[in-house]
């Protein structure tokens, strides 16, 4: 009698201990499987170098909103994997390429170039010509996008929208104002 | 009707839930419970029974792609018949149980029933809030228009100042590096599977505590519950002067359930679906984005916070709002009941809803927001040009020209951003006025690099010109008075 309700015993804590590990062996493809867009991996991937155009296609002097296809994309994507990005063009191949996405909670600035000013249409943060802030709730200037000049024609390291966590350039965030490249 | 009653026997025979049922129907509830008050928790279950019906037929046409949404919304709004009034149903529906778990959560809290025993309903009432509005967010997810879009880079931007693992959680929340296809279908797998499963079982557990603890009694002023005594209490209340659930205080709840449906069912007749508004573009960078109107005062908080708490407020915020709510019976989870004893509760819930009232009113009115097209749109008033000399009127000119308007009004029109500049010269002296405008400052930019001397001068020239006739402009007082003519 007492045998028997000892092998009962121990069929259930060996039930118990048999689903405790298939639910570990289970839960861990799952979270990784969930978890896989954070992989440093896949983020550093998700950066690759893009051509915005020829540089005649930015006068020296002038901000110009460029776009391009964001470098990773699923062929459902549509119209939400076409970026755009703000190009100032300072002379020669000197540049500066920003974010449109706002520093402040990532809305779309637009260039007003009769006043030099960046604004933001959602909580009205400002920026001056060259991406560092001006006024208004953001917390730095605009993001920066990394840029090189090649057969003349400009390419700028994209692929990420760029938040506070991830601004984008390679190194930490750019001091505000200091041209890029 | 023998034929009905013998199916029924049938099936009871095999089910052995009709026992349970006529129990549950005729436990007794306390005769002043079975009150119009009590209509508003039943009502959001009839909402939320509406929701799963309509958002089920929505899913039979809405492709939830990036590429397709947007049109099949197009489809469901303009070809598919009777699509409009699904989505409007649909849309208005949402808005409906938002208020109602809101409008159920205050009157709870003014009753007092979220003391012992019933500390836990309260809790779980207080995840179904959260609940329903992560329904509320991911459905104006789906809704993939500009606002969807944008919706999600304020979102991700959010999620971007946790500190440390900020940069890799955007990733996880938009399921890539950009707001794209597989975004929608995260926020596609939330809304249809996780999160109703998730309304589903809490509502379950929500109505069974109802029942297992018994409705609340009709606060009355100077009955203290007290944890010894309150459940024997409630027993005799009910034996001795109860009614039964059905149909004394079920009735109430059919005819508010009823009209609810109807509501729902006019909203959406007479105004129709919610957008989509702008394709999803990001290209497409004029447009507004706002949030529904449940998050418009989150909005708010945004532009309104100074930057150097805005982080910790964003982050900490709603998990101190979220932990109070939950831990509020704890410590409050005896003594009195009603509102009429409870002053401090009566002026958290009046703050609270005037608070979200003043925050709403100014997320829809954002005046915050430069008016991007004021320089462009609107005219100078005729009364700051007429008969003025030619530098002024230049100034006019730069004013419009270098979009000063679009953050300050002149006669009532342009941005509300800055201070109206109607009467700025009796504020400033002209030395102040070059300051302000060269070196901006209180959240004004420097116009200094923008402006040549000659346009500076004219600015200000006109600046210097606004002041009502009756009032003499400001002036130094260091410098000698000019001696009256």
């Amino acid at each position: 009698m007492s045998g028997s309700l000892t092998r009962r015993g121990m069929l259930l804590k060996l039930g118990i201990a048999l689903n405790a590990v298939a639910g570990v062996m289970l839960a861990a493809p799952i979270v990784g499987y969930l978890l896989s867009p954070a992989r440093r991996k896949r983020m550093r991937e998700a950066m690759a170098w893009v051509e915005l155009g020829e540089l005649a296609a930015f006068p020296e002097g002038q901000t110009r909103m460029a776009t391009f296809r964001n470098p990773q994309t699923r062929p459902w994507d549509g119209q939400t994997a076409d970026i755009p990005c703000w190009v100032r063009r300072l002379q020669g191949a000197e540049f500066q390429v920003f974010a449109v996405n706002c520093a402040h909670l990532g809305c779309p600035v637009r260039w007003f170039p009769q006043s030099s000013l960046f604004l933001c249409p959602c909580h009205g943060g400002a920026y001056y010509a060259d991406g560092s802030r001006a006024s208004g709730p953001p917390p730095r200037g605009l993001f920066h996008y990394d840029f090189k000049v090649e057969n003349d024609r400009l390419f700028i390291r994209a692929g990420m929208m760029p938040t506070l966590g991830n601004v984008l350039t390679a190194g930490a965030a750019k001091p505000e104002g200091t041209p890029c490249g | 009707m023998r034929l009905i009653r013998a199916t029924l026997d049938w099936l009871d025979a095999r089910l052995k839930v009709g026992a349970a049922i006529r129990d549950t129907a005729a436990h007794p509830v306390p005769r002043r419970s079975a009150s119009w008050w009590y209509v508003f928790g039943s009502g959001a279950l009839t909402l939320f029974v509406l929701q799963v019906v309509t958002g089920i037929c929505l899913a039979l046409v809405y492709v939830p792609s990036a590429g397709e949404a947007f049109r099949s919304l197009g489809v469901l709004n303009d070809e598919q018949p009777l699509g409009w009034f699904l989505r409007a149903m649909h849309g208005w529906g949402s808005n409906f149980m938002v208020a109602m778990v809101l409008i159920h959560m205050i009157q709870v809290f003014l009753f007092g029933a979220y003391k012992f025993p019933r500390e836990l309903t309260w809790m779980v009432g207080v995840v179904l809030l959260v609940v329903t509005l992560g329904m509320a967010f991911t459905g104006q997810v789906l809704r993939w228009d500009q606002d969807a879009y944008w919706g999600l880079g304020i979102v991700a931007s959010i999620v971007g100042r946790i500190p440390l693992v900020g940069g890799q959680l955007v990733q996880v929340v938009l399921g890539g590096p950009i707001i794209a296809g597989e975004t929608l279908t995260r926020f596609f797998a939330l809304h249809v599977f996780v999160i109703p499963g998730l309304l589903i079982a809490l509502v379950g557990v929500h109505l069974l505590m109802v029942l297992k603890l018994g409705i609340n009694e009709y606060p009355m002023p100077g009955r203290i519950v007290n944890r010894d005594t309150y459940e024997a209490e409630y027993e005799e209340m009910v034996h001795r002067d109860g009614v039964p659930f059905v149909p004394v205080a079920f009735q109430k709840d059919l005819v508010f359930a009823g009209i609810l449906i109807v509501a729902v069912m006019c909203c959406a007749a007479v105004f129709g679906p919610f957008g989509p508004g702008g394709a999803p573009d990001p290209t497409i960078i004029q447009t507004v984005p706002r949030p529904d109107y449940f998050f418009l005062w989150i909005f708010s908080v945004a532009a309104l916070m100074p930057p150097s708490i805005e982080s910790f407020v964003l982050l900490v915020g709603p998990a101190v709002a979220i932990l109070g709510l939950l831990l509020m019976p704890l410590w409050a989870g005896v003594g009195e009941k009603s509102w009429r004893r409870r002053p401090v509760g009566v002026l958290v819930v009046l703050f609270a809803v005037l608070g979200w009232g003043v925050l709403t009113h100014l997320g829809r009115t954002a005046p915050w927001s430069p008016v991007m097209d004021a320089w462009s749109a609107e005219p100078v008033p005729a009364r700051d040009l007429e008969g003025r000399s030619a530098v002024v009127r230049q100034g006019a000119l730069v004013f419009q020209l270098k979009q000063c308007r679009n953050c300050h009004a002149l006669g009532d029109t342009g941005g509300r951003r800055g201070p109206a500049l109607d009467d700025v010269a009796t504020r400033l002296t002209k030395d102040q006025l070059f300051r302000q405008v060269l070196q901006g400052g209180g959240n004004m930019p420097a116009y200094g690099t923008n402006l040549s001397p000659a346009e500076t001068t004219a600015l200000v020239t006109f600046l210097e010109t606004l002041h009502p006739s009756n009032e003499l402009p400001a002036r130094d007082a260091s410098q000698p008075t000019p001696t009256a003519k």
